[in-house]
């Protein structure tokens, strides 16, 4: 069984059906570029795989286990979407940095976020304790709680921050921490927003066209650091219109046309023998975008 | 009457003035967001009736309004009354200025990118983490200049409490000028005003220094 698993996924906007039942795998470490025209569906179908969308129909299995099925009667609560999302990140055309907070805080704060839910959690735990420990004992078990909580602050708040320092070397931006998103360019300010969904280490990191809002000198550095965190343990999934780094960083590359996948395979397979008309159709035209 | 005693009768005034505006202030400014977030909800019921009780508010004058709330429930034979004028004029200005601050908390909350809030939500966020910790201050950002203007206009706008004999500052100079018919008392409260609206641009000023740390 593959690492991840969609399976006939439907999604209607009113009457527009954007996604007319789109299934395929990946298995881990591998990078899935899906390529297709505008309005084709690639850009839903990454967001109901993030489930800022839910899907109107279909399955996903990720890492053998069942984490959405349309047909299971009740709809998933907040807090269960919430868990959900976490095992997917993803990265915006439009970079969607938080103005207000420099780079450091922009990739640290969702861990915060969840460390200090984590804290609270525990604190809760102890205080169960501390309810039932017998008289003579709570004053001792007191001040070790204290202890153990200060101490697990500490650990926590050093963890978050060593990961984002080192992100931020990954994306050699280490001397713009301190940098407001204003401040830096497009490519940078992309390159940011990848730490920032790195952080909370998504099972699957998904780009939305990372490139398509950058002027042109400027996508080569952040497809070279999409390209760079290749590895056995990072499964990608990028939407883009970039044919030379679909064919060149992929493992597989799949082709969508109205709502459904027209062509999928080895990028040797899609961009040197296309099997479908359309497929033939919308790569000669890139081409002919690109002389 | 001298220089000196008109004087300490004023700042009274004042001091009642300053009263109608704070406590008219810290309780339209959250009442004024609980009517924003009603005005946007999804339950459209809700929305219907705080949309129109907002066009009912901001469609007639604060005079009549605050003439109502105070005489109103006696009229219509309920056994309230009012433990002061001056309560039942701070009731009728929270009534009207949370409706104002709703629609520019609106306006704010809406000009806050879509992308902001999904980028909250891909990241594991609870709604109210993403409204506190992304939303909240770019919000208060984008709304200073408007809500400068409508506090601004709520200093002078307390002097509509003497409709009901609430003894403000204009209140006291009008009383005075009847005594000793000149009319130079009701400038002289005017002065007060303008150092009051003076502090409160510069307080407004600062504020949108100290906000405007980062472009858009």
């Amino acid at each position: 069984m593959a690492f991840l698993e969609v399976n006939n996924y439907h999604k209607k906007f009113g009457d527009n059906e954007v996604l007319k039942g789109i299934s395929f795998s990946l298995e881990k470490g591998q990078v899935l570029a899906i390529i297709g025209s505008s309005g084709g569906g690639k850009t839903t179908l990454l967001r109901c795989l993030n489930f800022l969308e839910m899907p109107d129909e279909g399955k996903l299995v990720l890492g053998g286990e069942p984490l959405f099925d349309a047909a299971g009667g009740k709809k998933p609560s907040d807090a269960q979407i919430r868990e959900k999302r976490l095992h997917f990140g993803l990265v915006f055309q439009q970079f969607n940095l938080f103005p207000q907070y420099t780079v450091f805080k922009n990739i640290t704060l969702a861990q915060s976020l969840l460390a200090k839910q984590a804290l609270r959690d525990k604190k809760a735990d102890l205080a169960a304790v501390y309810k039932k420990a017998p008289k003579g004992e709570k004053k001792r078990l007191k001040a070790e709680q204290k202890q153990i909580l200060s101490q697990l602050r500490a650990n926590t708040k050093q963890r978050i921050e060593a990961r984002a320092e080192e992100l931020l070397a990954r994306i050699g931006l280490t001397d713009k921490k301190n940098a407001y998103p204003y401040e830096l360019s497009g490519g940078q300010q992309q390159r940011v927003a990848i730490a920032r969904a790195l952080a909370l280490d998504p099972d699957i990191l998904c780009f939305d066209e990372p490139t398509s809002a950058l002027d042109p000198e400027l996508t080569g550095e952040v497809l070279k650091v999409i390209k760079g965190l290749k590895s056995a343990e990072s499964t990608m999934i990028v939407v883009t219109h970039e044919m030379g780094f679909a064919k060149n960083v992929a493992d597989r590359v799949i082709f969508i046309a109205d709502g459904v996948i027209e062509e999928e395979g080895t990028p040797e397979e899609v961009f040197s023998r296309p099997k479908s008309e359309k497929t033939r159709a919308f790569l000669q035209k890139s081409l002919e975008e690109v002389f | 009457m001298t220089f000196g005693e008109m004087t300490l009768q004023l700042l009274q005034g004042f001091g009642t003035t300053c009263v109608l505006f704070f406590l008219t202030l810290v309780l339209s400014l959250p009442i004024g967001l609980l009517l924003a977030f009603a005005s946007m909800s999804k339950f459209k019921p809700l929305k219907a009736v705080v949309r129109i009780f907002i066009w009912i508010i901001r469609g007639t004058p604060l005079m009549l309004q605050i003439i109502i709330i105070f005489y109103g429930p006696g009229l219509l034979g309920m056994p309230i009354s009012w433990p002061s004028r001056a309560f039942a004029a701070v009731v009728a200005f929270v009534i009207n200025y949370s409706c104002y601050f709703a629609v520019i908390y609106r306006g704010g909350i809406e000009s806050v990118p879509r992308g902001q809030y999904e980028a909250g939500q891909v990241l594991g966020m609870k709604k109210h983490e993403i409204f506190f910790n992304i939303v909240l201050f770019q919000v208060f950002r984008n709304i200073l200049a408007p809500m400068s203007n409508e506090v601004i206009t709520l200093v002078k706008d307390t002097s509509l409490a003497q409709v009901i004999s609430v003894g403000e500052i204009i209140f006291t100079a009008t009383s005075i000028m009847n005594n000793i018919y000149v009319i130079y008392p009701l400038l002289y409260a005017g002065v007060f005003y303008l150092v009051f609206c003076g502090i409160l641009t510069l307080l407004f000023g600062w504020l949108e220094r100290k906000t405007k740390f980062y472009r858009v």
